[in-house]
């Protein structure tokens, strides 16, 4: 019945907008009220080349440099990338490959730090006047302490920190949903760190130019609605609304949030700020305050480390590149027999193999559960019925089991059609499946080889390109060849002539 | 090696329930199907039930499948299914023809569960129809004044007209055998009675009809015991009220306005509303999940397809039941549906692909 009032609600207006389909997933914030505690720093560091959306970055160090905390150790001339930091000072080990928690079991290279114990620090200049500086200049600092978004989907934050004409940004929106199961960083963070956040949000609003800000967090965190909105007040800054949306998985999807709030929906292939939005997470916003009025590069982050097969459950800062296996048993987990530790939320994060893989910037959490709480190990696929659930919840609005049937069936150009990569991977369909059927794998299946696919393309365009541009280049070559001599052979004997005459 | 892919848990619906649901929502109108015909249609109900079980465990086995699947309930419910469309009075052999019919050529054949393209309790409803149409089209009347004749209350009654049929209780059948209201409607009109007078002469009464006091199949006469179940099945969400409204809305909207045009020739919107197995249909045959359209639109469109379907059948075809037809043939049309009534996706501002 609450439910149906508030369905009611948010059809008369009285609650915001909402977005389409959606679920109601079980909370389990296990460590809602754990404070923030400091992870030890581990014997090594192994901290890969690439920890965000875009492009690889290569090292800047070498082996046996000793390196600063903060230091940048490893950049890249490209885009759409981030640097890396070193997250202590010490020694740099070794540059190798090594495993990291992607679903590819694929490794990347990473560079190896072994801690001195000294407190070296490398820090940027400290700007307090931000407010008189250029935002371009501001931009230029977040890209270099390597800021991304840390909600999960670390997409380099500066890109998205424009100020254009063409697009200005109202409304900025900062991101305190955090709507998987488990995870309580965020909610940590702004209940320990709301007046960090708070001067990160008039950072980003006075680098974008946003007249409107809204703070969204779902009304299962209503001492964090509370907090935020008095430091709001402390901060006396207009314009800022702190506002409790109903929960509903996935309400923390960035499309999805911006549904929620401007009614608004993101148009394919553009980003928000072709709406005039811009959505960040709070605890990106608290790190772009480091970077610009501490100088602090981004080097660690808060990582919920839970799940009911974890001892000691709890919220953990962890430097960058700490490895899985050295956190859980900060927690109390050594024996990790029958346990499954999952790399993020359980909705979206994935089950890592090896627990030798490190803690990166997508680290929102650490799970260990049972196996018996792994829905993947203990059910059987079983044909689709075609109930149609899926696409009631999905908040794409795709239709799922037919996406799925494509995918699953090699009908890429058919998947790529029914919107295939609109997916969001939220995982929706896939929990209220009756059949059991892992509608995302196939999903994310059917997105490699289409990817797989275009590149094959490309190459073979490519190939065909460059090969005809040899034959053109080599017909021209005879044809000038054949002119030349021509010319020889015309010119000759007028020469001959000219001779004798 | 499972796939172990996110989401990493899970709601906790699985086919059993949904089937499960399904059989519970129509408890009501199996109760009710029991009240009115006796042990005829404890035995019709079991025999069809317990027959499809079988049969899927014989396909199953033979075709080196884990038999496990027989215990996931969608054979009982189509068991269920289509006993609740039979005529009370059908012999045994016909009741296990039709179950095997239902699970070999509505389901197995077609690689078992959510591969059929129609409902397998309807395609054996129209194969026993076709090869037998005296016996499926002969209706009793439920209670009352039968009991006084034909006691069904008497298991030993029951059990031989069940399974020795009617000459062995001497005939006092035909004592109690009368026209469905759609039926008598239908050949009155072709002598040229108008329906007024044809459902005065039937003693028609809406009341009756909505709590199943009219001659009709064993779960199809009483439309409240239908409703309860329906309303169940929305509440559950099992179903979505697409299917259903649709099509009770077509019906009733074409009913209306025909009637109102020439209320002789076209029987008023309420009669066809309670009459036959719309109601059943409506609410359990066109919404099986299998055999109908997965998208809201696509819903919407094919609830329509058999409201019309079964308005025309109904009013000018052959037959005086059109909904079991109608179903079917909108059946086929559900993989051209649902590829043309995709919902707009989000942040696409039309369909650009429909046509691929």
């Amino acid at each position: 019945m609450p439910a149906l009032l508030k369905r009611l609600g948010q059809v008369l207006g009285w609650m915001p907008a909402g977005f389409f389909g959606g679920i109601e997933v079980p909370d389990r914030k296990l460590t809602a009220h754990e404070p923030i505690r400091e992870c030890p720093v581990p014997d090594v560091l192994i901290l890969p080349m690439k920890q965000h959306i875009g492009e690889q970055c290569h090292p800047c160090v070498h082996i046996g440099d000793h390196v600063l905390k903060g230091q940048k150790i490893a950049a890249t001339e490209g885009y759409m990338a981030a640097p890396v930091h070193a997250p202590v000072a010490g020694k740099v080990v070794k540059i190798e490959e090594h495993r990291i928690a992607h679903p590819s079991g694929l490794g990347l290279p990473c560079i190896f730090i072994e801690p001195d114990g000294s407190d070296g620090e490398h820090r940027y200049e400290p700007w307090a006047d931000w407010e008189t500086r250029d935002p371009a200049e501001l931009r230029e600092r977040v890209r270099e302490c390597g800021i991304v978004g840390l909600g999960g989907a670390v997409f380099p934050t500066f890109i998205k920190l424009v100020r254009d004409q063409h697009h200005p940004i109202n409304t900025l929106i900062l991101n305190g949903i955090e709507c998987e199961p488990y995870l309580t960083t965020d909610h940590r963070l702004m209940l320990e760190h709301a007046d960090e956040i708070v001067r990160g949000l008039s950072i980003l609003r006075y680098m974008v130019g946003a007249r409107e800000c809204v703070i969204a967090i779902e009304d299962n965190k209503q001492d964090a609605v509370e907090v935020m909105r008095q430091a709001v007040v402390r901060a006396s800054l207009t314009g800022v609304r702190v506002i409790a949306m109903p929960t509903r998985y996935p309400q923390g999807s960035e499309k999805q949030l911006i549904e929620s709030i401007t009614g608004k929906q993101v148009p394919a292939g553009k980003l928000p700020v072709h709406i005039g939005v811009l959505c960040q997470n709070v605890a990106t916003a608290r790190a772009v305050y480091h970077a610009i009025e501490h100088g602090r590069a981004l080097t660690e982050r808060v990582v919920t480390v839970s799940g009911e097969a974890m001892p000691r459950p709890g919220n953990l800062r962890i430097p960058f590149g700490a490895p899985v296996r050295f956190v859980l048993a900060q927690c109390g987990l050594e024996d990790l027999d029958g346990v499954h530790v999952l790399h993020g939320g359980p909705m979206m994060g994935e089950r890592l193999r090896s627990v030798d893989v490190p803690v990166v910037k997508a680290t929102n959490g650490l799970l260990a559960l049972h196996e018996e709480q792994i829905h993947g190990l203990n059910a059987e696929e079983q044909p689709c019925i075609h109930c149609g659930h899926c696409g009631e919840v999905c908040p794409i609005r795709l239709v799922p089991n037919l996406l799925a049937d494509h995918c699953r069936n090699d009908a890429f150009e058919r998947a790529e059609a029914y919107q295939l990569f609109d997916c969001i991977e939220c995982g929706c369909c896939s929990y209220v499946c009756p059949s059991s059927i892992p509608l995302v794998h196939y999903f994310r299946y059917g997105k490699g080889q289409l990817a797989q696919i275009r590149r094959a393309e490309t190459f073979a365009e490519e190939s065909r390109r460059r090969s005809e541009a040899r034959e053109r280049r080599l017909a021209r070559e005879r044809e000038a060849k054949q002119a030349r001599r021509r010319a020889r052979k015309a010119s000759t004997p007028a020469q001959a002539e000219d001779g004798e005459g | 090696m499972p796939i172990v892919s996110s989401p990493h848990l899970h709601g906790g619906d699985s086919i059993r329930l949904t089937m499960m649901s399904v059989i519970l929502a129509l408890l009501p109108a199996s109760l009710m199907a029991i009240y009115l015909f006796g042990w005829l249609a404890v035995f019709i109900i079991t025999t069809s039930m317990a027959t499809c079980m079988l049969a899927e465990w014989l396909c199953l086995r033979c075709m080196g499948r884990s038999t496990k699947a027989v215990w996931d309930g969608s054979a009982a419910l189509t068991g269920l299914l289509l006993a609740l469309t039979l005529p009370p009075t059908l012999p045994w052999w016909m009741v296990v023809l039709g179950s095997i019919f239902a699970i070999v050529l509505g389901k197995q054949v077609y690689g078992g569960l959510g591969f059929n393209l129609f409902n397998p309790a309807l395609s054996a409803r129209v194969i026993l129809l076709i090869s037998f149409p005296l016996q499926m089209t002969t209706w009793i009347v439920p209670m009352g004044d039968a009991r006084a004749v034909v006691d069904l209350y008497d298991i030993a009654v029951a059990w031989s007209l069940f399974w020795s049929g009617p000459e062995a209780i001497g005939h006092t059948l035909d004592a109690i055998t009368m026209a469905s209201p759609l039926g008598h409607v239908k050949t009155e009109w072709t002598v040229g009675v108008g329906v007024t007078d044809a459902l005065v002469h039937y003693n028609y009464s809406y009341l009756d009809a909505f709590l199943g006091f009219e001659a009709g199949s064993l779960g199809e006469t009483s439309a409240m015991a239908l409703l309860v179940g329906g309303i169940y099945l929305l509440a559950r969400h099992t179903i979505t009220w697409h299917i259903p409204f649709a099509y009770l809305a077509t019906v009733a909207l074409l009913a209306a306005v025909f009637n109102a045009i020439d209320a002789e020739r076209f029987a008023p919107p309420m009669f066809h509303l309670l009459a036959g197995g719309l109601m059943l249909c409506a609410f359990f045959m066109a919404t099986d999940p299998v055999s109908s359209p997965v998208t809201p639109l696509g819903r919407l469109f094919f609830g329509m397809g058999c409201g019309i379907l079964t308005w025309c059948i109904r009013t000018f075809g052959g037959y005086p039941e059109g909904a079991m037809f109608a179903v079917l043939l909108m059946n086929c049309a559900v993989p051209l549906i649902d590829h043309y009534c995709r919902p707009r996706v989000y942040g696409h501002s039309v369909d650009r692909d429909a046509g691929s």
